[in-house]
Parts: structure tokens; C-alpha cells; sequence
């Protein structure tokens, strides 16, 4: 034989190597979205904070990123609502309860709802699936309401039958510590709410811009004119935090499909503090 | 660790008990190519090649490579190949990319299934003996090389200079040990040709210096090149392929025939492909080929030596050689994004 000595023997961490978890809950949420609820099959927590991302595994078809849901006050379970937009989410749609998955993350930056929101007002502005990341923040600071001042929710959706949580927003609109807005960009005849996009609902709303810390999530198209609203109502760059999609393929900063610029929306986002993306041409 | 000074029929002796022991991989002739492949008898090795065609990273990131097997409800299990191999013959601007790679592969995140073939690779590295077409490692600051290899091979006056770097070259060379040390008037010599090489790998000269790239590129961001070139650009991403320091990947699954175990692997990917950035519901990120064009330009000047402190291109010119549409020349986007800067 060679005289090649053996390679030691590599029983470290795999990053590409995920864990399971069962579903434990799948409701449809509206026509192209469903709602899932899981837990690691170690027992343990899936250990994330709000804003962060997993990769879910369905053997056979492959991984796709995924935004938690649920915030981290709530023990036992992580929840994702996952849009039907591909092949593994096609996949996704069609598990049921007691069915496996595989899990890796959770990854990548999150909402500073601790070191930088605490003690100040909040703004959520999320555009259609926008919310689904952002409602793990939202359900942080409301779970630890005290240390918060004021906190406004800003919904935008295409039409009414694609809101989510419904349920939630109607909770959020009833409490006296919330302020909730929302608006559809197509009414149908039910619906007598807002109709326009979202940032029309920024000029109304009123808060002190340096005591505020906004947290921005939608399709690519609505940051800049969220942030345009925000610029007249004289907020920093500073104080904005927006979460932005990509091909988050790896989750570790390896495959490249990501980057934004110089930047990996999987390890160095995918929540940045728009002042720090602001010189980050492909950003926004 | 020594310099060896072996004649032909030495090396091919030495690689000829190699073969017989283990895997080695070396250049060979592929038509008039050249191109890293499994050897069978020494007399295949030709060190005298100017270029292989595909760079030694697949030996480091095969094109298609098992990262895990699953079975389903029983979840995903690590796929490591630990196979020991010599790669015979690395040029130096490629020991560059090699080291790159290994920097990339580890930061951070440590990709084991990157560094367990790494760690079972012995590279024995090889002085450039004849300039390839479009080489440009003299100025890149990788026509030679001091590090990064386990054994270094000089061909002086028709002989050849084996110097062993690592204890893993130690290892391989250890049937080399009757044999007579280099003199200072050889390795004398070999400083000479090491110094030639840095002066005549030069196909293609580059104005600016390699320093300043990484500034220059971050000033040039809305230059007119980015789409006077990619204009031209096919989006076949044979740039990508044939770089010794792209390594972006796909990752894929494959059912068995039982459609309940399987395995899932990644593929070399390129960021010139036309969907490269896209997500679901089909947004592309980097939907202009000349957004894609300029994206590969600033991570190889720009974002890459953020991160690890080095350029990430070596100069070898096989961008050059592949390129159908004749738009990849790195030398004179980066000379023509200087121009008034002088």
C-alpha cells in the first residue's frame, strides 16, 4: 500500500447535513400558501432568532430557504409558511402531518429586536409574504410588550384572499398597544378596507422618526418607495432594517448564488441595517 | 526538507513506482491539448504542457460530487471521499488557486467534504516549461510560487530538480533518498528560470498593478465596458467552468429506483449563466448579461480579496481560451477600466 498517511478522521460538523423534524401541523393558508408547524426530531429548539432562515429538506427533490415564521418566545415548534413557487415548496404543499423533513439552520442575520429595537417605537412595513418573516418579530415585541414603545404593523397584499394570519390581524387590530394598518392592492367586493399600495399608508401614520426602528420585508420592487415614504418622514438609514430574498442556496456562504455584490444575503444578511447597504448597488 | 537531482529516466522510475502504489493523477496530452488525468506509465506525464484545459480544481470539487445519501424517514447521511491521490504537475499560478480554494472552503463555515479530499491530495507542483497563448501569471505575481505544494519539479538542462516542501512530500519522495542532492550552481539555475518565467508569462500585459484592482473595480462600477463586452456574451459560462478559482455550486437531488433513498450532490455552477441569481416565482436578481459580466469581474478583483486578502484570478488565461464570443481577456477589461488613470 501507499505510504500516504491516512487522513484523520473527519467526525466534525457537516454543513450540508440536516437534521430531521416532523410536521406536526399543515394548514392551507390562502391558494398559494400553506402553514406548517414542526418540531426537531431531537427534542431540541430550533434554536433561532427573528428574522432568520432555515434550509428544509424533501429527500428526492432537494432544499429551499425558508423563512421561520414563529418567534422564539414560543418553545417546542417553529413555524413556516411556505409559497408554492417550485419544486421542493410544490413538494411542501403536499406533506401531511407526522411526515419528515429535513432541517438545517437556522442561518444568516436577524431583526435586532434586542440590541437596537428595545426601549424604542417599532414599525413593521411587509409587503404580501413579507409578513411571514417579519411575524416572528412582531410576536417577539408583543410577547415582551414592556420593553417597547409604541409598535405599528403596515400590511400591503395584492387582494384580500391573499392576506395571511388573518386571525392575527384581527387580534393586532383589536389591541389598544398596537397600531394596524393595511391596504389591498385589488379590492374585491367584501372588501372595505385601504385599497393602494403600501406606502400610502406611510404619509398618515405618525411617529418620531429618531426614536423609531423600521423593519421592512416585501418583494423586491417595495423597498425603495417604502424607503422614498420613509426619507420624508425623516428617517435615517440608520434606523432602517430591511430583509431581502435571494438564492440562498447553501445557507453558508459557500455556493455563491446569493451574493449580493460583495455581500451573502445567507450569512452577512438576509436582515441588513440599510445604512451598511446603502453603497450596495445590487441591494435594493 | 532537500532538492533532488534526478535525471529522465529517475523521474520516470520515481513515477512509475508511484503509479504502482496509489492513484496519481498528471497531465497528459489530449489532442493537441493537454488535460489532468489518471497516469498508467510515466512516459504519459508531460510536464513540458503550457496549459491544461480544465484547471486541477476537479480533483478538489469534482463536476458532479455525492455530499449525502438519504433514506426517507431516516434522514441524510455524509458522503466523504478520503481517496489518497498525487496530483502531478501542478503549474504554479494553479498552486495559487489551490490555496485559494482552501481558504474559501474552510472560512467560517468548514466544508469537510472540501477538506477530506484535500487532506488525502499530495500536489507535486511543476516550474511552467513552456508559456501557454494567453498566460499572464508573470503579472499577476503567480509564475512561480513558494508555498502551497507538497513537492516542487524544475527541469534544468534536461534534468530535473524535485523539491520537497512538506512531510507529505517527504512521504512520496521517500524512494528518491539515494539520490544525489542539487548543487548550489543548480539551484542557481532555477532561481534564473524561476526569474524568466516571472518576466515571460506575459501574454497579455496588465497596466495597472494587481493591488489596485480591488480599488480600481470598486470605482468603475458604472463603467461602459461592462456592456460593451457582455453585449458579445453568449451566457455559456465556459469563463467559469475552465477558472481555477470559481467554485460556485448547485446542489441536486436523485432518487434511487426504490423513489425512497438516494442522494444529493452538487454540480459546478457559473455566475454567467443566465439564471444564476434567480428565485422562486422567477425574479432574477441579475437578469442583464452585463450585470452577470460584471458581477464575475468584481468578485474576482474586488469581492474574493475582501474576503481572503488575495485577487481571485491567477493569470492563467484559460478564461481566454474558452471564451467563443472573445470578450473574457481580463487584462484588457482591467487595462481599459485604468485607461485615464495613469
Amino acid at each position: 500500500m501507499s505510504g500516504i498517511a491516512a487522513p484523520q478522521t473527519l467526525n466534525e460538523k457537516d454543513i450540508y447535513l440536516p437534521e430531521l423534524a416532523t410536521v406536526r401541523d399543515v394548514r392551507p393558508m390562502t391558494h398559494l400558501e400553506v402553514f406548517l408547524e414542526l418540531a426537531l426530531d431531537s427534542g431540541n429548539e430550533l434554536g433561532h432568532d427573528p428574522g432568520q432562515f432555515v434550509e428544509v429538506s424533501i429527500p428526492g427533490i432537494g432544499e429551499a430557504p425558508i423563512s421561520v415564521s414563529s418567534s422564539p418566545t414560543q418553545k417546542g415548534m417553529f413555524q413556516l409558511v411556505v409559497r408554492n413557487a417550485g419544486n421542493v415548496t410544490r413538494a411542501i404543499h403536499g406533506l401531511s402531518a407526522g411526515e419528515k423533513v429535513g432541517i438545517r439552520g437556522p442561518f444568516g442575520t436577524s431583526f435586532p429586536v434586542e440590541d437596537v429595537m428595545r426601549g424604542k417605537d417599532v414599525l413593521f412595513i411587509c409587503g404580501g409574504i413579507g409578513l411571514v418573516p417579519v411575524r416572528s418579530a412582531i410576536n417577539y415585541v408583543l410577547h415582551n410588550r414592556q420593553n417597547y414603545r409604541d409598535v405599528s404593523i403596515l400590511f400591503g397584499a395584492k387582494q384580500p384572499a391573499e392576506r395571511l394570519f388573518t386571525h392575527e390581524i384581527e387580534e393586532w387590530k383589536s389591541r389598544d398597544d398596537v397600531c394596524f394598518h393595511e391596504t389591498v392592492d385589488r379590492p374585491d367586493d367584501d372588501w372595505k378596507g385601504n385599497v393602494g399600495v403600501i406606502t400610502r399608508l406611510i404619509p398618515k401614520l405618525k411617529f418620531d422618526p429618531l426614536n423609531t426602528i423600521c423593519v421592512i420585508c416585501g418583494p423586491p420592487v417595495m423597498y425603495k418607495y417604502v424607503i422614498l415614504e420613509l426619507w420624508w418622514k425623516r428617517m435615517s438609514n440608520d434606523n432602517i432594517y430591511v430583509s431581502l430574498e435571494r438564492r440562498m442556496k447553501c445557507g453558508v456562504g459557500k455556493c455563491g448564488h446569493c451574493q449580493i455584490n460583495g455581500l451573502y444575503a445567507c450569512q452577512d444578511g438576509p436582515v441588513f441595517k440599510f445604512s451598511d447597504v446603502t453603497d450596495v448597488p445590487e441591494a435594493i | 526538507m532537500s532538492v533532488k537531482k534526478l535525471d529522465q529516466a529517475a523521474l520516470d522510475r520515481w513515477v512509475d513506482g508511484l503509479i504502482e502504489t496509489q492513484k496519481v493523477v498528471g497531465v497528459k496530452a489530449k489532442g493537441d491539448r493537454f488535460a489532468f488525468g489518471e497516469l498508467t506509465s510515466s512516459k504519459e506525464l508531460r510536464l513540458d504542457y503550457d496549459v491544461t484545459i480544465l484547471p486541477p480544481k476537479k480533483f478538489f470539487i469534482p463536476q458532479i460530487e455525492d455530499l449525502l445519501t438519504f433514506q426517507k424517514e431516516e434522514g441524510f447521511q455524509s458522503v466523504l471521499s478520503h481517496e489518497p491521490m498525487v496530483l502531478f504537475g501542478v503549474h504554479p499560478y494553479d498552486v495559487f488557486a489551490i490555496s485559494q480554494l482552501d481558504v474559501l472552503f474552510s472560512e467560517k463555515n468548514d466544508d469537510i467534504h472540501y477538506r477530506s479530499r484535500r487532506e488525502a491530495i499530495t500536489v507535486v507542483a511543476s516550474d511552467v516549461q513552456r508559456a501557454s497563448d494567453n498566460v499572464f501569471a508573470g503579472c499577476m505575481g503567480t509564475a512561480t510560487v513558494d508555498g502551497g505544494y507538497d513537492i516542487m519539479i524544475t527541469k534544468i538542462n534536461g534534468e530535473y530538480l524535485v523539491d520537497i516542501k512538506t512531510e507529505k512530500g517527504e512521504v512520496l519522495a521517500r524512494g528518491l533518498a539515494d539520490l544525489s542532492e542539487a548543487a548550489d550552481s543548480d539551484l542557481e539555475m532555477r532561481d534564473h528560470i524561476r526569474e524568466n518565467n516571472r518576466r515571460n508569462l506575459r501574454k497579455h500585459e496588465l497596466r495597472p498593478a494587481v493591488g489596485y484592482l480591488p480599488k480600481l473595480l470598486g470605482e468603475t462600477y458604472d463603467h461602459e465596458v461592462w456592456e460593451e463586452k457582455a453585449e458579445l456574451c453568449f451566457s455559456c459560462g465556459s469563463c467559469n467552468l475552465v477558472c481555477p478559482t470559481c467554485y460556485c455550486f448547485d446542489v441536486q437531488d436523485d432518487f434511487n429506483w426504490d423513489m425512497s433513498s438516494g442522494k444529493r450532490y452538487r454540480v459546478w455552477d457559473g455566475c454567467m449563466l443566465a439564471n444564476f441569481a434567480t428565485v422562486a416565482g422567477d425574479h432574477n436578481f441579475r437578469e442583464e448579461k452585463a450585470a452577470r459580466y460584471r458581477h464575475r469581474y468584481l468578485r474576482k478583483g474586488k469581492y474574493i480579496p475582501e474576503k481572503i486578502g488575495q485577487i481571485g484570478c491567477v493569470g492563467c488565461g484559460r478564461c481566454i481560451t474558452a471564451c467563443v464570443a472573445n470578450i473574457a481577456n481580463p487584462v484588457e477589461v482591467y487595462n481599459r477600466l485604468a485607461e485615464g488613470d495613469e
